[in-house]
């Protein structure tokens, strides 16, 4: 009998931490998927952020970092520029990336630094349970904004892949949301584009992923689903900013 | 190389860095140590290094975990402030046990204080900075000379004990012009480094990391830090002295105002005033015992500083009450002079104790 699903061999065998519904798990798959599918799992590396996928590698088996907070591209940076024949890869949350490291993210972009970054968007700082992350939408209630977001006293929110495209350093950089199989397809074809992106030595990839997270979100898992494509997806629109030229 | 050249303390610094075989600089300019940057990003393409101007000391002291982790020889410098800003990366970097040098050309302080030389960071060099129960091992050079040759042994020490090592200078020591030689490669053979980030081909997976959710699981692991740092106390106290032997009052200080003392110390000799030198080289590990050993002979001691008063509070632990301990200290860039130095020396000998 031909097998048509068997767990990707750079993930452990093991279930993960992550509340139900939960949309890290679902991207930490396609990762190890696209590694098994390129076949680099032996010269990969990844940099786990702080935040709820702090863990990350107890569920991927390639070599990995811990950075601290926001830290990750720095990290990497360390890594890639000591061995630039590995693929090297940041995964970060929304508070990680786009709070408390915004600087590192934009100067590794901006360096064209050959790394990929996948980019966790779930509105809030799941770890420390439900605080209002600088992607928070504008209404959106989290414990430190408990009357909901409002732009007169948070500003408003930031959208990274529009901003991180308009630098030259930044070959590859996409937006896609894992709420739907369809979607989920999709966004395991832009993690395989980034990852290509950097082992042609293009420049900088990064694939924002809005991901569910129902706890602090206070909702059940149909519903964080819906609420990505219902409150995110029109502040945050899907798709591709930057893609490297088609050889040929 | 055993020949002489004359070299800013900055450059020695640099120099020496790249014939102890480090090949990665990531650092963010700052007054007064921009010469070390500047002479190995025109130095390193040479020996195929690579120098990187990161965005901050924040960038910079990660990018040197990362590249720690990944096996290189790996070294950063900045002064104060920037100093400050890598207290962060340099506690996790202490955590995660990993090997590199921090070069500290320090400058006067708080907040953005000077430009001019300054020992105002021995407090934050040696008593942590950082968050969390962790030592650097830190060297105090008072030559361009000894610059050069502990930044040399600085990645050793590194390599030995999986921590941080940092060369705590002076924005004097760093600009001052003198003869150097580059006396002896640091060994190529570095210890083994199974544990790096190199992708996990032919093995399991390696992971460098700080954290450690169980707190029995944490204990351990800061235990283990603290044998660490006990073999350190034990293996790698330096200090020099200098005409101790028959000392009436003994000086206590390092860096640039041990040397400032040495010269005083010879104008007092000539007044008939038997003054003798402690210069403590490694600031942690500090060396108490020879403080303790010195404080049965001398019931006076002096400690000067280019700060108001850090190291005193070692030197004290080392005397434990058994002589007298008196200090003088400038600040703010201003430096000690031999003369000022013998008036205060004049003045404590006439004292009781
Ligand atoms: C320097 C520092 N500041 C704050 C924290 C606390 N902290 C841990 S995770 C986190 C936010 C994580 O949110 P996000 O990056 O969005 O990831 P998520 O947990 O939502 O996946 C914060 C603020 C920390 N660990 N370090
Ligand atoms: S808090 Fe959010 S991000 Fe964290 S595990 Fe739960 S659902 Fe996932």
């Amino acid at each position: 009998m031909k097998k048509v699903f068997e767990r990707p061999k750079s993930m452990y065998p093991v279930s993960t931490h992550y509340c139900p519904g939960c949309g890290h798990g679902i991207v930490h798959r396609l990762i190890a998927e696209v590694i098994d599918e390129l076949g680099i799992l032996e010269k990969t590396v990844g940099v786990a952020p702080v935040g709820c996928s702090v863990l990350l590698y107890n569920y991927l088996n390639c070599d990995m970092y811990e950075a601290a907070h926001g830290r990750a591209p720095a990290i990497a940076t360390g890594c890639k520029r000591v061995h630039p024949e590995l693929v090297v890869f940041t995964y970060q949350g929304d508070g990680d990336l786009a709070s408390i490291g915004t600087a590192e993210i934009i100067h590794a972009a901006a360096r064209g630094e050959k790394i990929s970054t996948f980019f966790i968007n779930n509105a809030i700082y799941g770890m420390t349970g439900g605080q209002m992350a600088p992607t928070t939408l504008i209404g959106q209630k989290t414990t430190t904004s408990p009357f909901g977001r409002t732009s007169e006293e948070a500003g408003y929110p930031l959208r990274v892949s529009e901003i991180l495209a308009t630098l030259d350093g930044a070959a590859y950089v996409a937006r896609v949301a894992v709420n739907d199989p369809k979607n989920v397809i999709r966004a395991k074809k832009a993690i395989k584009k980034a990852f290509e992106t950097q082992m042609k030595g293009l420049g900088f990839s990064l694939v924002e992923v809005l991901s569910q997270c129902p706890t602090p979100w206070k909702m059940s898992p149909s519903e964080a689903v819906k609420w990505v494509e219902e409150k995110m997806m029109p502040y945050y629109p899907l798709g591709e900013f930057k893609s490297p030229k088609e050889e040929g | 190389m055993g020949k002489k050249t004359l070299m800013t303390g900055n450059e020695a610094i640099a120099e020496a860095a790249v014939q102890a075989g480090c090949r990665h600089f990531f650092g963010y300019p700052i007054t007064p140590q921009s010469e070390i940057p500047e002479y190995l990003s025109k130095r390193f393409p040479e020996v195929g290094g690579c120098f990187l101007q990161a965005e901050s000391e924040i960038a910079s002291i990660y990018m040197v975990f990362g590249a720690a982790g990944a096996g290189a020889r790996v070294m950063t410098s900045s002064s104060s402030p920037g100093i400050s800003l890598m207290q962060e990366g340099i506690s996790y970097i202490s955590a995660a046990e990993l090997p590199c040098v921090i070069v500290n050309v320090m400058r006067g302080g708080p907040g953005l204080g000077g430009i001019q030389p300054s020992q105002s960071d021995y407090f934050q060099a040696t008593k942590g900075g950082g968050h969390g129960d962790y030592h650097v091992l830190v060297l105090a050079p008072s030559t361009v000379q000894e610059a050069a040759d502990l930044m040399m042994e600085a990645f050793d020490l590194a390599d030995k004990y999986r921590n941080p090592v940092m060369i705590l200078g002076d924005g004097f020591l760093g600009q001052m012009i003198e003869p150097v030689e580059f006396k002896r490669r640091s060994s190529t053979d570095r210890p083994a480094r199974d544990w790096t980030i190199t992708g996990a081909k032919g093995r399991a997976q390696n992971v460098v990391k700080s954290l450690y959710l169980k707190p029995d699981v944490l204990e351990q692991h800061n235990l283990q830090l603290h044998r660490k740092y006990q073999k350190m106390i034990k293996n790698e106290r330096r200090v020099e002295t200098y005409l101790t032997e028959d000392a009436q009052v003994v000086i206590v200080a390092f860096g640039m105002a041990a040397r400032i003392a040495k010269t005083a110390i010879k104008i007092l000799r000539e007044k008939d005033i038997k003054a003798g030198l402690v210069r403590p080289i490694s600031l942690f590990p500090f060396p108490y015992q020879t403080l303790e050993k010195v404080a049965e002979k001398v019931d006076k001691l002096l400690v000067v500083e280019m700060n108001l008063g850090q190291m005193i509070e070692d030197v004290k632990l080392g005397v434990c009450g058994k002589a007298a301990v008196h200090f003088y200290g400038r600040v703010g860039g201003m430096v000690p002079s031999y003369d000022e130095i013998v008036a205060e020396v004049e003045k404590i000998v006439k004292k009781k104790r």
